[in-house]
């Protein structure tokens, strides 16, 4: 498995992590309660910082576990990452909508920030499929 | 997404004619990872032209002794 592949899985397996985590403690408050008094900033700051950071740490653990390739990045590499960035783009395109819509209609600030960062999370993780689709079955 | 290529290639073969080359060897000697010196040998990914001709120059033959491509109609 190449570096750039392996980065891959590491993005889906922490993007999906970590949502998920917050996306549970988040939204189990929601039953029954007012959606304006919930506190989702700070948790979601807190998400996304987590995100980043244990990607990186997996990468260098990663780099670390496979040093000989771990600095390649070849041609093959280069347009896999451009395949998956035009995926993750259309992704996000089709799933800004929502928030879109839901700021149009004026609905409550929890929800639009929420659908924007589930927006984000899906397109990463389509992206990120993509790509390890692209390594495993040829492109 | 996954587009079948029809370009074949005697890679593996010109490595085991050529000193029983590792895939290993030969990434290292045109600039790619080994991945991706896989992926060209199973047909799972067609390399650039430029890449083509680096295979080609490593083992001193002709393109068309690397990589072929059946006539129209096969």
């Amino acid at each position: 498995m190449s570096s750039e592949e392996k980065r891959s899985w590491i993005y889906v397996v922490v993007g999906v992590g970590v949502a998920a985590v917050y996306f549970v403690a988040v939204l189990s408050k929601v039953p029954g309660a007012d959606v304006g008094g919930i506190v989702y900033a700070r948790p979601m700051i807190v998400a996304i910082g987590a995100g980043i950071g244990l990607g990186i740490v997996a990468g260098i653990a990663a780099a670390i576990a496979s040093p000989r390739e771990a600095d390649r990045v070849d041609e093959r590499d280069r347009q896999i990452h451009r395949l998956g960035g035009h995926v993750g783009f259309y992704v996000m395109s089709v799933a800004a909508i929502v928030p879109l819509v839901l700021a149009m209609a004026r609905a409550p600030h929890f929800w639009i920030a929420n659908s924007l960062y589930l927006a984000f999370v899906l397109a990463t993780l389509v992206s990120s499929i993509a790509k390890i689709v692209s390594y495993r079955r040829g492109f | 997404m996954v587009r079948p290529t029809k370009v074949t290639n005697s890679i593996r073969a010109l490595r085991f004619a050529n000193g029983e080359m590792t895939q290993a060897e030969l990434a290292d000697r045109v600039g790619v990872t080994r991945q991706t010196i896989i992926a060209i040998e199973q047909g799972r990914y067609s390399p650039s032209l430029e890449m083509a001709f680096q295979l080609a120059r490593v083992f001193k033959v002709p393109l068309d002794d690397v990589f072929q491509y059946p006539d129209s109609g096969d």
